[in-house]
């Protein structure tokens, strides 16, 4: 029996129950479909969030007041709110760490601000120079805080894209124009470039300004929120976290790190914490789309245990003319790959149709991966394989007397 | 040349009473022998071991005790797939109840014993149709679907299939079963045909006389055993 006898025999014997076929292929569709579009929101809002981690800024530590946290777990043990980190502090850090790139305090709080007319509620980060280059930052029109205007505390101002919008209109020039935050005037000198990015944490909604300006006239605090600490390379973050906090412990004039009032964290924890979370819950979605997957193979083998019963009588003859056990089997076999073949190929199609609608419809960022079409077809592949075999066998063992006068 | 040297076939069934197997014995020291070329009839009432008979014959079961020697070959304790291989070269069947394919065409039908012994695919379409044409189906009827076909036809097309692997023995089992008696003399003179012109080597069983008395020699059997030979 050549291949193309068997294909021959597949195709003819699938079309003659094209209803069957079709409602039994359905099943596999349906299960490989939803895998594919599971895998794909999974994977697509892992890479949402890393590509949002990312867009803070590469190789940063990030050092907090409050006690030391454990990743994912904000348990400040009763210090908190407590605001431990100075400027100084920050200067500190940036002169006696040698492996930091650059250091950036920062202060933020949110504040309603006002322009012409136009009024919204929007984050305000206190910070000097070095943040654009620490935290990814450009500048789209106009220009950042200086060093200058950090020391002199000038009420400048510089506006992510969002704000601007809200404030002014999309493609209005407010550089020279002025706003008001918390009734305050500030002078607009710059607008930051559109990262992208939305909801966990959003950079486009941002007011930049002097770190001092902050302190003296919004905040009335001479402290800091964050110091972001970049590392000259990934590989040493881990060395720098530690000089982090050797610095700050004498700074600070403590002795036993585990009181240490301010906590370090590094951003590829960051990364691995959230992507931890999201291959979890790509795991559980997954899986709840692989049962359906098992369901439509149970219909497979029951279709083809429904098809072998009526044609006792063909395998009978067909045993009687010579056909071997393995000719018959791999007829059987080769049937039930088919039909889960043709609904993997189906499924994918579906698959990406269905993230392409979520992505479009809800808007939720969706991945299709190669592996997960590949798995896909070696997945349905294995599902004919699996659930065909009972069937086949079933099949190819049948006496060819008793099948020849089965009624 | 086909040799039944005492052949016997036992099978054992549980009892519903005592839980013991009990053993019927459906042939009984059998032995005869058919010529090449010959046109036999094996005749006998129902429940006389002449099915058994035929499955031995037809290398689709094997005897208890005894040797069968089918084209000098001895198929009595041959595994599933050399019978597959014996039924395969040597036998073509002919059943009561045609088994065809019910989706496939006549020409189709006849060339599936061809997909099972490896020959290529140009020259199936024409052995099968050299098939046809000697069991004496019309050209025009080659590419119906076998279930568009009268009885008649399509008995003809089982013929033509088990003509088309050129076997040593085609064995036929209540070929005029299901056919009214017009047809099935055509039927019976269509195996007449085979035997005289091209020399085939034929088994017939039924249980009808009439239907007998077309062979050459009809071997009678009862309850097992071979009561007497007549020619």
């Amino acid at each position: 029996m050549t291949i193309s006898d068997l294909i021959h025999e597949t195709y003819s014997a699938l079309v003659a129950n094209k209803v069957r076929s079709g409602l039994t292929v359905l099943g596999i569709v349906i299960g490989i479909g939803s895998v594919i579009a599971m895998i794909a929101i999974g994977q697509g809002s892992q890479q949402t969030i890393q590509d949002n981690i990312e867009s803070l800024g590469s190789n940063l530590i990030l050092v907090m007041p409050g006690a030391q946290r454990g990743i994912g777990m904000q348990i400040s043990q009763g210090r908190g709110s407590s605001q431990t980190l100075t400027i100084e502090d920050a200067l500190a850090v940036s002169q006696e760490a040698s492996l930091a790139n650059g250091v950036a305090p920062e202060l933020s709080g949110r504040y309603q601000v006002t322009a012409k007319g136009t009024n919204t509620n929007t984050s305000v980060i206190g910070t000097t120079s070095a943040y654009p280059l620490i935290r990814n930052v450009q500048i789209f029109d106009g220009s950042f805080i200086t060093d200058q205007q950090i020391t002199s505390k000038s009420k400048v101002a510089v506006l992510g894209p969002t704000v601007r919008d809200d404030l002014f209109s999309a493609d209005s020039d407010p550089i020279g124009q002025s706003i008001r935050i918390k009734n305050i005037e500030f002078k607009v000198i710059g607008v930051t470039k559109a990262k992208g990015g939305s909801g966990f944490s959003n950079q486009d909604d941002t007011i930049f300004i002097p770190i001092t300006t902050n302190q003296q006239f919004l905040a009335g605090s001479d402290r800091v929120s964050t110091i972001s600490v970049q590392a000259k390379e990934q590989k040493s973050m881990a060395q720098l976290q530690e000089q982090i906090t050797e610095i700050l412990l004498v700074r600070h004039n403590i002795s036993d790190p585990s009181l240490a009032d301010f906590s370090t964290l590094n951003q590829t924890d960051i990364v691995s914490a959230a992507s931890s979370v999201t291959k979890t819950f790509t795991i559980l979605l997954g899986s709840v789309a692989a049962i359906s997957l098992i369901v439509g193979g149970i219909g497979i083998m029951n279709m083809m245990l429904t098809t072998v019963t009526e044609r006792t009588r063909e395998i009978g003859l067909r045993k009687a003319i010579g056909a071997k056990k393995k000719d018959v089997n791999l007829q059987f076999l080769t049937e039930a790959v088919a039909l889960t073949f043709l609904g993997g190929i189906i499924g994918i199609i579906m698959g990406w149709l269905i993230s392409f609608g979520v992505h479009y419809f809800a808007d939720i960022a969706t991945k299709v991966s190669v592996t997960s079409i590949l798995l896909a077809f070696g997945v349905s592949g294995s599902i004919g394989v699996l659930f065909g075999y009972y069937p086949a066998k079933r099949a190819s063992g049948l006496n060819p007397i008793e099948a020849l006068r089965y009624e | 040349m086909i040799e039944c040297k005492h052949i016997s076939k036992i099978y054992k069934s549980p009892s519903v009473e005592s839980g013991q197997s009990i053993e019927t014995s459906a042939l009984k020291d059998v032995s005869f022998k058919v010529a090449n070329g010959e046109f036999v009839a094996i005749m006998g009432p129902s429940g006389s071991g002449k099915s058994t008979l035929m499955h031995i014959l037809g290398a689709l079961d094997t005897p208890s005790k005894g040797e069968y020697l089918l084209d000098g070959q001895n198929v009595s304790n041959l595994s599933d797939d050399d019978l597959a291989d014996i039924r395969k070269n040597k036998i073509g069947f002919v059943f009561q109840s045609f088994n065809l394919l019910p989706r496939a065409t006549a020409l189709r039908n006849v060339t599936l014993p061809l997909v099972y012994s490896d020959t290529k695919k140009e020259e199936r379409e024409k052995k099968a149709k050299e098939a046809l044409l000697s069991s004496g189906l019309d050209e025009a009827h080659f590419n119906h679907l076998s279930n568009q076909l009268s009885g008649g036809q399509m008995q003809r097309v089982a013929i033509a299939r088990a003509l088309v692997n050129n076997p040593a023995l085609i064995l036929a089992d209540e070929p005029t079963g299901n056919l009214d008696s017009k047809t099935g003399e055509i039927v019976l003179a269509t195996f007449k045909k085979l035997n005289k012109i091209q020399g085939r080597t034929i088994i017939l069983i039924t249980h009808e006389k009439e239907v007998a008395q077309h062979a050459n020699r009809i071997i009678h059997i009862k309850d097992g055993q071979i009561e007497n030979s007549s020619t």
